[in-house]
């Protein structure tokens, strides 16, 4: 292969200056040890970050965060499961109109569910519950997971079953001991951006959490259109070291571009 | 051979079916409807049918205005976008495995970080006092400090640094598909580096360019948060009157009837750009 040019190369390094700026700013602020945004480097300390101890509401989001996104990442997958293995593995009548509806989430606009939703959830009783939380959240993340699905069963060698059910193994042998094994890298890729993709929704999220059932991007948002102090960037710069962890187990089991490509 | 009817897959795909039907449709038909009434002042929805939400959106300058803003700004976003996401892309495919991997960390990654977090970190740097304003003063460019929050520039810049993950993915996905031997058949018949990307690569990630830019495209007319934070007041675009309509005024009907015409339009133009540009490939490889 032949080596890149030295421009590509120099706007290559540029790029990921300019994608990494923005982050590598939020963590340099939050170890200062002034009252304000400012950097480290006449000061630094950790004092923000204990002071993350002091405002039990971030912790108390970030506990709602994650059992929303677990929730809905659960039940999402358990939804897509079935309908992805009957549209890879049939051709039937409406098969093309069911598939549009599942991924429909993806065409429309987020901030439509938003007000959509919470005009739903008001006439059905469920404003501000965990409960609606969790069925909004679990309907917007389906097709991240549907799509994961689909393309590990696409991409499935039929006649591994087909060797099995002539070696005499029921349907239900064969989908329990070959056929569910293999879909399950598509299943927890599926899960784990479906998880990533509630955990940080804000869009659809301001308009249907309550104070009660705030998200920490909700809480994190509300408070910036308030102030803009270290609190922030030391709240964010643990939530981007938890994310770099996951992602470095994404990238060296699965490949960080098939999760977000949705192809496998 | 009897062709039987086979139940299963419907009842397979039965579940999933109906929670986004009970979900997603009604709650939008249901917003749909919303909007042909008007809201009344004690915040309950008055019963008689009327376009009058529609009528103030196609009429009153001060919807046009933030319409106008929010697709002007989706159209710079999805250019700068194509701009460098496409090289970028470009440089991802050729790059050797341990480098690319990092690369993807670096350039994938932020995607996995909260919209919020990235756009506190543009808000940081485009303060008064942030680094791009110490950069500027120190390199003697301004002699004042810049104004870049609540400005054009900077919401520009932040959405960008937002969304241009996305092309780079479709764009990379086509690049995948690509015949390396092509390339190096032109090579050898003597083509420079740039015939080569001109006329061999870039042909062939015209695909990826066009799903990269819809995704771009639609995602940055219906963004909140980085509109919210970077425009602030000053720059309203349509999401955050949308959020301004229901909790500041609550007027449900107006927000239901800007949220109609928001998806009506990201979704018209997205079929009229796809449709359009599939012609156009057409042509280019028949």
């Amino acid at each position: 292969m032949k080596r890149l040019p030295v421009p590509l190369l120099v706007f290559h390094v540029l790029f990921a200056v300019f994608m990494l700026a923005p982050l590598i700013v939020v963590v340099l602020v939050a170890f200062t040890d002034k009252g304000y945004i400012a950097m480290p480097f006449n000061g630094a300390s950790l004092r923000w970050f204990y002071a993350i101890l002091n405002h039990p509401e971030f912790i108390d989001a970030f506990y709602h965060s994650l059992a929303l996104a677990a929730g809905s990442a659960t039940i999402s997958a358990l939804l897509a499961l079935p309908t992805g293995i009957a549209i890879a593995w049939n051709r039937f009548y409406g098969r093309e109109a069911i598939l549009g509806l599942l991924l429909s989430p993806l065409m429309v606009p987020s901030v439509v569910l938003g007000i959509a939703l919470l005009r739903f959830l008001a006439q059905i009783g469920f404003t501000g519950t965990m409960t609606g939380l969790v069925m909004a959240h679990a309907v917007f993340i389906l097709p991240y997971v549907l799509r994961l699905i689909l393309s590990a069963a696409v991409g499935f060698d039929k006649s591994i079953a087909q060797a099995a059910h002539s070696l005499g193994a029921s349907s239900w042998t064969v989908f329990s001991r070959i056929e569910l094994p293999l879909l399950v890298p598509g299943i927890v890729g599926g899960w784990i951006i479906a998880f990533i993709t509630s955990f940080d929704e804000l869009t659809m999220t301001v308009f249907i959490a309550a104070p009660s059932t705030q998200t920490l991007p909700v809480m994190l948002y509300a408070y910036i259109t308030n102030t803009i102090d270290p609190l922030l960037a030391s709240i964010s710069t643990v939530l981007m070291a938890m994310t770099l962890v996951l992602m470095l187990v994404i990238e060296r089991f699965y490949g960080l571009d098939r999760l977000l490509g949705g192809q496998s | 051979m009897i062709r039987r009817f086979n139940a299963l897959p419907y009842w397979l795909a039965a579940p999933a079916a109906l929670t986004m039907l009970a979900l997603i449709v009604i709650p939008l038909l249901m917003a749909f409807s919303l909007s042909f009434h008007a809201s009344l002042p004690n915040g309950t929805i008055s019963p008689a049918f009327t376009a009058h939400n529609y009528a103030s959106i196609v009429t009153d300058p001060y919807y046009l205005k933030i319409f106008a803003r929010t697709f002007i700004v989706a159209v710079v976003v999805t250019a700068l976008s194509i701009l460098i996401g496409v090289p970028e892309a470009y440089v991802l495919s050729r790059l050797s495995s341990g480098w690319r991997a990092i690369s993807i960390v670096i350039v994938l990654g932020p995607l996995l970080v909260s919209v919020v977090v990235r756009t506190l970190g543009w808000a940081i740097l485009f303060g008064r006092e942030g680094l791009i304003n110490l950069a500027l003063l120190g390199l003697g460019l301004t002699d004042r400090p810049v104004q870049i929050m609540y400005t054009y520039t900077g919401l520009i810049i932040a959405m960008t640094h937002v969304l241009v993950p996305f092309m780079v993915l479709a764009v990379w996905a086509s690049l995948q598909k690509l015949d390396f031997a092509t390339e190096q058949a032109a090579d050898s018949l003597g083509a420079g580096y740039l015939t080569v990307l001109r006329r061999i690569v870039f042909p062939q990630v015209i695909p990826g360019v066009l799903s990269g830019s819809l995704i771009v495209f639609a995602l940055t007319a219906g963004a909140f948060g980085t509109p919210s934070i970077i425009g602030g007041r000053r720059l309203m675009m349509v999401s955050t009157t949308i959020y301004d309509e229901l909790l500041s005024y609550v007027n449900w009907s107006m927000g239901a009837a800007l949220a109609a015409a928001l998806m009506v339009i990201v979704l018209v133009i997205s079929l009229a750009a796809n449709r359009f540009i599939e012609r156009r490939y057409k042509q280019v490889f028949e």
